[in-house]
C-alpha cells in the first residue's frame, strides 16, 4: 500500500518528482513527490511542518525547487517568471483571500485583464475548442465552451457595463451564484472561495489546489462546497485538497498522498487506506501510541464547588443564558457558526460585553468588557484566531507568552530579562513547544507550535477559569493531542475549563457539552454522547430547525482526527 | 514505537535549532546597522575638513541635534505604538511661544500676564501634554485617522502661533528659557545631557518595563494586545501625551539654541523627524524599532547637516542636497538592515 500503486497509461495531469527545497539550513522538503491524475480529487495530508505548503508553493510556481522537477500534462513546468503560463496550469485557493476586498466581484474576476500590460485573456480568442491548451495524451480536456472572448477594456478605458455582463456570464458558466456587483468583502467565505475558483478556471487552469478550504466553514457550508467540488470534477476539473480533517478526505477524495517530516510517505487510493493506517502514516507512530499520550477523562466530581455561575446573560449574540461550571470541570460549547457560542465564551474573558445578566466567579462578580479585570479575577483565554488576537507576530515567543503577566515578573512594572526568559522557558517546556528558545520570533513557528504559545500565554497567569476558543483550529494531529492534554492537566489542578470548538475531538474531552442554537442553549450532552446525537443538536435537526432527517447530514461531522474509531 | 513517540518531530525543526545563536546575533547586528555608516561619515568628514573632528565642532553637532532628538524620541514612541503624530512639529513652536507670551510684558508683544518663569515653563510642558491629549482623544476614543487628525492639528497650531505672535519673533525672555542650551556640564550643553538621558530612559522602559513592552505589542497587533489584557486605549492615549510633552521640551531646547522664538519655529521639522526615525529602523507600520536605532538616525542627520555647513554649500542649495542625502541614507539603511522599511 505504501508504494505507488498506479501503473496507468494515463499521463498524469501534474507530476512532481524528487523535489528538494531548502531555506538556509532548514530543509523544508527533502523528498517531495506528487502524481495527480486528470479528473480526480487528490488529498494532500500531513502534520504542520510536513512540507505541504512548500510543495504547494512549488506546484504553483511561487518558488522554484532546488532539485527535482514539476511536469504538467507530461510537459515541463513553465519558467518561474512566466506567471501567465503558470496561471493557465494551476491555481490555489488559499485560506487567506487573494481578492481585493473593496472591489466588486466583477472587477476582481478581470483584474488581470485590466491591469496586465499585455493581457493574457484579452484580445485573444481564448480557447474556443482548440487553442493553446491542446491535450497531448488523448485525455481530453473539456472543450473550451467556458472561455469567453472578453474585452473589459475599450481603448484602455474600463467599460463597466461590459465587465459586468461578462462577469455574470463567467459566473453562470461555472454555476456560481454570486452577484457580480457585490463588494467582495461582503461575500461569505464559501462564495469568496467559489469566486476564486471561477477566476482560476477562467484563466484556463483545470487543476485547482484548495488549501484548507473547510477551515472557516460550518458543516452545512462544507457540504455545499463538496457538492460543488463534485460537480466541477464531473466537468473535468482536478483538485488537490488539503485538510486537517481526515473525514473530509474520505468524503470527497479518491486518492491521498501523505507527507511527513518533509518526505513523501505514501500515495494510495482512499478506499484502500483505512483511517487508522492514514493516521499512522501521518504521525509516524501507531494510533495507540498517540492515544496513550492522552490522559483519560476522569470521573466528574459533582460535589466540587461551583466556580463560574452565569445568570440570564444576554447580548446581541445570545439570549438569557444560564451556565455553571464547577472547579475541575471541563464544559464544551458547541453550535453552528453564528450560534453565539464564541461570543458567550468571550464574554467571560472580557472580549465581548453582555448587555444583561450577571456572572460570578468564585462568588465574586465578574466584571464584563474588561480583559485586564477578567485576568485579575482569574480568567484566561485562548482567543478564537491566533493571527488576529492570539499573537504579535513581530515579537518573540518569550514576549508573547509572558504578555499578560509582565506585572508579576518584577517590581514597579520592571521586567527582569532573566526572569522573563526563565518564565518563558518553563512555559515552553511545559507545553512542549518546539523552538530554539524564548528569543525566537513567534512568526517562525508552525501552526501547531504557534497555537501552543497562545495556550502558554493563557496558562501563564495560573487562571481559575480557562476559556479556550477553537484551541486546535489548523493544528496537526499530534500538536492537537498535546494541546488537549493541557486541558486534562488543567482540570487536574482544579481549573475550570470552558471549550468552544467545532471539533468533536475537542468536545469529547468535556464532562458535558452545551449546544447553542441561535443564541440559546438547546441541549446538554453529558460525556459519552454519540457523534450523531451531538451533530443532530448542533445542526438543529432534533429541535425542529434546519435540514430534514432524510438529507443524510454529514453524519460524523468532523470527528476523530486522531482516533481509529 | 514508544521511543519514536518521545523524540519530537524528527529532522525538520531539529535542523532549525542549529541556527539559534547565529540568528540572535544577526538580530542584534541589525540594531547597530547604522553605526558603520556613521563612522564612515565621521572619517569622511575628518578627511574633507580639518575642523570637523574637533571637540568644539562635535559638541556643536550634538547641541544642534538635541531639539531634533527630543522630537524624534517622541515620534518614535508614537510610531512604535502604530500611530502617527505630525503635529509634534507645531508643538515645538507653539508650546514655548505660549510660555514666552505668558512672561513677556505687553510692550514686547506678550500677553502682559508676566507670570513667574517657573510657572511659564510648566505651562510650556502643559501645552505639549494638552495637545497630545487632544490628539489622543480624537484618535483613540473617536477612532479618527491619526495621520489626518494630526495633520489638521499641525496646521491649526501653526496658525495659532502666527496669530498669537502676529507673525513677530519673540525674544527677551528670562534666562531660564535659554539655560538648557547655554549652560554646560563637562563642556557639553545641558540640552544634550537631557536628550541623552531621555533616550536612555525611553530605551530602558521600552525594553524592561511592561509599559514599554505594551507599546510593541499594541503596534504589532492591537487586538492580540487587547486580548492579552493590555489596556490598549489607555496606553495609546498616554503615548500621545508623553510625545506632546517631549516635543514641548524639544521646543524649549530649540528656543535656547536659537535665542528667540520665531513664528515658524519647528516648520518642516517633521520631515526630518520621520527621516531620522525611519533611517534609524523605526517601522511606520508599528511594533518595530529601538531607541538606539532612532538615536543613530538623529546623529547621522546631524553629522550630514554639519558637514554641509562646513563644506560651505550655498544656502540656497542646502535643502535640496539635504533631502537627497536623506534619500540616499534611507537606501543605505534598507541595504544594511536588509529589511523592508514599511
Amino acid at each position: 500500500m505504501s508504494t505507488q500503486v498506479r501503473k496507468t497509461a494515463v499521463t498524469p495531469l501534474v507530476e512532481a518528482r524528487d523535489i528538494v527545497k531548502r531555506y538556509g539550513p532548514t530543509t523544508a522538503l527533502a523528498d517531495g513527490r506528487l502524481t495527480v491524475l486528470p479528473g480526480e480529487s487528490h488529498a494532500l495530508v500531513g502534520r504542520n511542518g510536513a512540507g505541504k505548503s512548500t510543495l504547494v508553493n512549488i506546484l504553483t510556481g511561487l518558488q522554484a525547487p532546488d532539485e527535482g522537477e514539476v511536469r504538467f500534462d507530461g510537459e515541463p513546468a513553465p519558467a518561474p517568471a512566466d506567471r501567465d503560463a503558470w496561471r493557465r496550469k494551476v491555481a490555489c485557493v488559499y485560506q487567506k483571500p487573494t481578492l481585493v476586498p473593496e472591489m466588486t466581484v466583477a472587477e476582481n474576476l478581470f483584474i488581470a485583464e485590466i491591469h496586465a500590460a499585455k493581457s493574457t485573456r484579452l484580445n485573444r480568442k481564448v480557447g474556443r475548442g482548440s487553442g493553446p491548451r491542446r491535450s497531448r495524451n488523448g485525455m481530453l480536456r473539456p472543450p473550451d465552451k467556458h472561455s469567453i472572448n472578453r474585452q473589459p477594456l475599450q481603448r484602455g478605458f474600463i467599460s463597466w457595463r461590459k465587465l459586468r455582463t461578462e462577469a455574470a456570464e463567467l459566473l453562470a458558466t461555472w454555476d456560481v451564484h454570486v452577484d457580480p456587483d457585490a463588494r467582495t468583502s461582503d461575500l461569505k467565505v464559501e462564495d469568496r472561495q467559489m469566486v476564486e475558483i471561477a477566476r482560476a478556471l477562467s484563466f484556463g487552469a483545470r487543476f485547482i489546489i484548495l488549501d484548507e478550504p473547510t477551515a472557516q466553514l460550518d458543516n452545512r457550508e462544507i457540504e455545499r462546497l463538496f457538492t460543488r467540488m463534485r460537480a466541477l470534477q464531473d466537468s473535468g476539473v482536478t483538485f488537490l485538497f488539503i485538510s486537517h480533517h481526515l473525514q473530509e478526505v474520505y468524503e470527497v477524495c479518491q486518492t491521498v498522498t501523505v507527507l511527513r517530516d518533509a518526505r513523501w510517505i505514501t500515495t494510495a487510493p482512499v478506499a484502500e487506506l483505512p483511517r487508522r493506517a492514514l493516521v499512522e502514516a501521518m504521525a509516524g507512530e501507531s494510533v495507540e501510541a498517540i492515544a496513550e499520550q492522552a490522559v483519560d477523562p476522569r470521573d466528574v466530581d459533582h460535589d466540587a464547588p461551583v466556580l463560574l455561575e452565569a445568570r440570564g446573560l444576554t447580548s446581541p449574540s445570545y439570549t438569557n443564558i444560564d451556565l455553571t461550571v464547577r472547579r475541575g470541570e471541563v464544559v464544551g460549547l458547541a453550535g453552528i457558526s453564528g450560534s453565539g457560542k464564541v461570543q458567550l465564551a468571550e464574554s467571560f474573558a472580557g472580549l465581548h460585553t453582555p448587555t444583561g445578566g450577571t456572572a460570578r466567579l468564585g462568588g465574586e462578580r465578574l466584571p464584563f468588557g474588561d480583559v485586564r479585570a477578567a485576568l485579575k479575577a482569574g480568567v484566561a483565554c485562548v482567543p478564537r484566531d491566533r493571527h488576529d488576537q492570539g499573537l504579535v507576530a513581530g515579537m518573540t515567543i518569550g514576549d508573547n507568552a509572558t504578555m499578560s503577566v509582565l506585572d508579576r515578573l518584577g517590581r514597579f512594572g520592571l521586567v527582569g530579562t532573566d526572569r522573563k526568559r526563565a518564565f518563558a522557558g518553563a512555559l515552553i517546556e511545559r507545553l512542549d513547544i518546539h523552538t530554539e528558545g524564548p528569543d525566537q520570533p513567534v512568526s517562525d513557528l508552525s501552526g501547531g507550535n504557534a497555537q501552543k504559545v497562545v495556550m502558554a500565554r493563557a496558562l501563564a497567569s495560573d487562571p481559575r477559569l480557562l476559556v479556550l476558543i477553537n484551541p486546535t483550529a489548523g493544528v496537526d494531529v499530534k500538536s492537537k493531542e498535546s494541546l488537549l492534554a493541557r486541558m486534562d492537566s488543567a482540570r487536574e489542578d482544579g481549573t475550570a475549563v470552558l471549550v468552544v470548538s467545532d471539533e468533536l475531538d475537542d468536545l469529547r474531552r468535556c464532562d458535558r457539552v452545551l449546544v447553542l442554537f441561535h443564541g440559546r442553549v438547546v441541549a446538554e450532552h453529558p460525556a459519552g454522547w454519540r457523534d450523531h446525537e451531538l451533530i443532530a443538536s448542533i445542526e438543529g435537526v432534533d429541535h425542529g430547525y434546519g435540514i430534514s432527517p432524510g438529507d443524510n447530514p454529514r453524519t460524523p461531522g468532523r470527528p476523530a482526527g486522531g482516533r481509529g474509531d | 514505537m514508544k521511543t519514536a513517540a518521545k523524540s519530537p518531530t524528527a529532522p525538520g525543526p531539529a535542523v532549525k535549532g542549529v541556527l539559534a545563536p547565529k540568528a540572535v546575533l544577526l538580530r542584534r547586528a541589525r540594531e547597530l546597522a547604522l553605526v558603520p555608516a556613521l563612522l564612515l561619515l565621521m572619517v569622511l568628514g575628518a578627511v574633507v575638513n580639518d575642523s570637523f573632528l574637533t571637540e568644539r565642532n562635535l559638541i556643536s553637532i550634538l547641541g544642534a541635534s538635541a531639539a531634533l532628538a527630543m522630537v524624534v524620541l517622541a515620534e518614535s514612541l508614537v510610531l512604535i505604538t502604530g500611530k502617527f503624530d505630525l503635529s509634534l512639529e507645531s508643538v515645538v513652536g507653539i508650546a514655548p511661544a505660549v510660555g514666552a507670551l505668558l512672561v513677556l510684558p505687553a510692550a514686547q508683544s506678550g500677553w502682559g500676564t508676566e507670570l513667574p518663569t517657573a510657572l511659564a515653563l510648566l505651562a510650556i510642558l502643559s501645552v505639549g501634554a494638552a495637545v497630545g491629549a487632544f490628539n489622543g482623544i480624537l484618535v483613540v476614543k473617536f477612532k479618527l485617522n491619526a495621520f489626518i487628525v494630526t495633520l489638521a492639528m499641525l496646521i491649526v497650531l501653526r496658525g495659532l502661533l502666527v496669530g498669537a505672535t502676529k507673525g513677530k519673533t519673540l525674544f527677551g525672555m528670562p534666562d531660564s528659557f535659554y539655560s538648557l542650551a547655554t549652560t554646560t556640564f563637562l563642556n557639553i550643553p545641558m540640552s544634550v545631557w537631557l536628550a541623552a538621558a531621555a533616550f536612555a530612559i525611553a530605551g530602558f522602559v521600552l525594553k524592561y518595563h511592561r509599559v514599554g513592552r505594551a507599546l510593541y505589542a499594541i503596534g504589532g497587533n492591537a487586538d492580540a494586545a487587547r486580548a492579552a489584557g493590555i489596556r490598549v486605549e489607555r496606553v495609546m492615549l498616554g503615548v500621545f501625551v508623553v510625545a506632546g510633552t517631549l516635543a514641548a521640551v524639544g521646543g524649549i531646547i530649540q528656543t535656547g539654541y536659537v535665542g528667540a522664538i520665531s513664528a515658524n519655529q519647528g516648520n518642516n521639522m517633521i520631515f526630518t523627524v520621520f527621516a531620522a526615525a525611519v533611517i534609524g529602523g523605526i517601522s511606520l507600520d508599528g511594533g518595530k524599532g529601538t531607541m538606539f536605532g532612532a538615536l543613530t538616525g538623529v546623529l547621522l542627520l546631524g553629522v550630514v547637516q554639519n558637514l554641509l555647513t562646513l563644506a560651505q554649500v550655498p544656502s540656497f542649495w542646502i535643502q535640496a542636497i539635504y533631502g537627497g542625502i536623506i534619500l540616499v541614507a534611507l537606501m543605505i539603511a534598507r541595504v544594511t538592515t536588509g529589511r523592508a522599511q514599511d
